[in-house]
């Protein structure tokens, strides 16, 4: 497939940032008011600034839209960086970069100490990635980084800046359920993701992610939380009808989509319980639950085959 | 009332010129390469002859291949989704899409006829695009690559596939068709005048757009070469 030049997109940005605003109508009448407190707004998109350090920043934006033809040795499934974090994470309630920027160094209890920023990249590519982490220092990491460090100019520097991560949803009304969330998919979710999770995919790229299977995220990720999982459901699906699910049907979808086998977690000690006991002992985990009879972990496909292994 | 609209009916109606001129040009269609093979199946005799209870050939209007005719902003049928297109049918013919002139196509279509026409020009590769100048990039292009999430607007090519091309058969492509027949549509659903599609998502899209976007994304996907998503 041809596309524009990344100097023509870039034109055009300038282009588009200079006509006027007032044309624009949302005329929806439906349309939910946008769930999102007074939210930093990262740089404009054609404000990259020229030379090395400018180099680096689009390196990263690169990386985070086309992870796997630009991070390839480090990426073990077909999701990008951008899948959960829209906008190429500049969108506030979907877990921004210019947010987590600000927050890190910070201690984390999944590893048990304080974690620089490449750290806590490294753990995506581990596990919402299904690959291997880059080493400290590698371009890829250096590139994540500017680009997260471009995106917050200006931020002031918290733990907790309006906009980070997904917008925390309360205890469900009703305790989620399978049965209900396969329904809520099938309505809102399978047009997309497909009845299997298994995504869709156009002129042999990755279009619609998949959501389960072989090659989604693996056991380890922070989305198989079925919370963390709900939290971003709930703000951002189906893409570009954000905050129409209810707090229940996105708490039910969430358990449904969770509740399926994806890539063995990496941290596996050789025995699911003991796994469990170690890393998932949480209620919104299903890791190890037993779901329609079948023990969740235990039909676990492998590790990721990353591009680095080939 | 669109000009699209305006001279769908005017083409179904009356003896205009671009009757004439349709008809003219699915002569030339019919001496030049409709192979026998396809011509012997329902869908294609359709497309080709239309029906004996007036049906006109589809391609008088949608071109010998089904490649659409930008100068009028007729879409083009080849290679979209066989669902998709018969899903259209029914939309027109219970006016539930509103279009003068396939209302009366597709009410004089019995269910089978709609099926195999609908199955004809979804096997159909799609065109290649005549003139292959580089598009430029500018606003249509940011929007349909990026979006524009200010206004909670994803990037087109996020359910459309890369460049337009579709996905699946619920995701039709976009490229390579007239940006006449693109823009009618977006204010079509701006309008409540096309059923909102899966989820209504294109109608909410669709009500989120300016004029000067729906002309510039509507050009930028004209411009794209069409492919074969599939």
């Amino acid at each position: 497939m041809r596309m524009p030049s990344l100097a023509l997109v870039l034109v055009a940005g300038i282009a588009l940032a200079g006509a006027p605003d007032s044309a624009r109508t949302d005329m929806a009448p439906n349309a939910p008011a946008p769930a999102i407190p007074a939210a930093f707004q990262p740089p404009a998109k054609e404000a990259i600034p020229p030379g090395p350090y400018g180099d680096m920043v689009k390196l990263g934006r690169d990386v985070f839209r086309e992870t796997g033809k630009y991070a390839r040795p480090f990426v073990g499934n077909e999701l990008r960086c951008s899948n959960c974090h829209l906008d190429a994470g500049r969108l506030a309630n979907s877990s921004p970069m210019w947010a987590a920027w600000v927050a890190f160094p910070a201690y984390r209890a999944k590893n048990h100490h304080v974690n620089t920023f490449q750290e806590r990249l490294q753990g995506c590519f581990r596990f919402s990635m299904n690959g291997t982490a880059p080493p400290l220092g590698d371009k890829v990491l250096v590139a994540l980084e500017t680009y997260s460090a471009w995106l917050a100019q200006g931020a002031p520097v918290s733990a907790n800046l309006p906009g980070r991560g997904y917008p925390r949803l309360k205890s469900p009304p009703l305790q989620p359920d399978y049965a209900r969330g396969r329904i809520v998919y099938q309505q809102h979710c399978a047009l997309c993701h497909g009845p299997d999770g298994a995504g869709q995919s156009a002129g042999g790229q990755v279009v619609f992610p998949p959501l389960w299977g072989a090659n989604s995220y693996n056991w380890g990720a922070g989305m198989e939380g079925v919370n963390t999982a709900a939290a971003f459901i709930r703000a951002n699906m189906p893409l570009g009808l954000g905050g129409t699910l209810s707090d229940q049907d996105a708490w039910d979808v969430a358990l449904f989509v969770d509740s399926h086998e994806r890539p063995q977690d990496p941290r596996f000690t050789g025995n699911v319980g003991d796994t469990r006991q170690l890393y998932h002992n949480s209620r919104w985990s299903m890791y190890g639950q037993i779901v329609a009879g079948h023990v969740l972990g235990s039909g676990s496909m492998p590790m990721g085959d990353t591009g680095q292994q080939k | 009332m669109s000009r699209i609209r305006d001279r769908g009916s005017d083409n179904i109606r009356g003896s205009s010129p671009l009757v004439r001129r349709a008809f003219a040009g699915l002569l030339m269609a019919g001496a030049s390469g409709i192979s026998p093979a396809l011509a012997d199946s329902t869908g294609a005799a359709i497309a080709v002859h239309g029906t004996a209870r007036g049906v006109l050939p589809c391609i008088a209007c949608h071109g010998a291949r089904g490649e659409g005719n930008a100068a009028n902003g007729f879409p083009r049928l080849a290679g979209l989704p066989a669902p998709y297109l018969r899903a259209q049918m029914s939309a027109f013919a219970d006016g539930q899409r509103e279009n003068p002139a396939m209302a009366p196509i597709a009410r004089l279509l019995s269910a089978d006829e709609a099926q195999a026409v609908s199955l004809y020009f979804a096997g159909l590769r799609a065109p290649e695009l005549p003139n292959s100048a580089p598009v430029a990039a500018g606003p249509g292009g940011l929007l349909a690559l990026d979006g524009r999430w200010s206004d909670r607007l994803p990037a087109c090519v996020a359910c459309h596939g890369p460049g337009g091309i579709g996905v699946g058969t619920s995701f039709p492509p976009l490229a390579g068709q007239p940006a006449l027949y693109l823009e009618s549509q977006l204010e079509a659903w701006q309008q409540g005048k096309r059923p909102p599609g899966p989820l209504g998502l294109m109608q909410v899209v669709a009500r989120r757009l300016s004029p000067s976007d729906i002309a510039a994304v509507s050009r930028w996907f004209a411009a794209q070469p069409a492919g074969d998503g599939r």
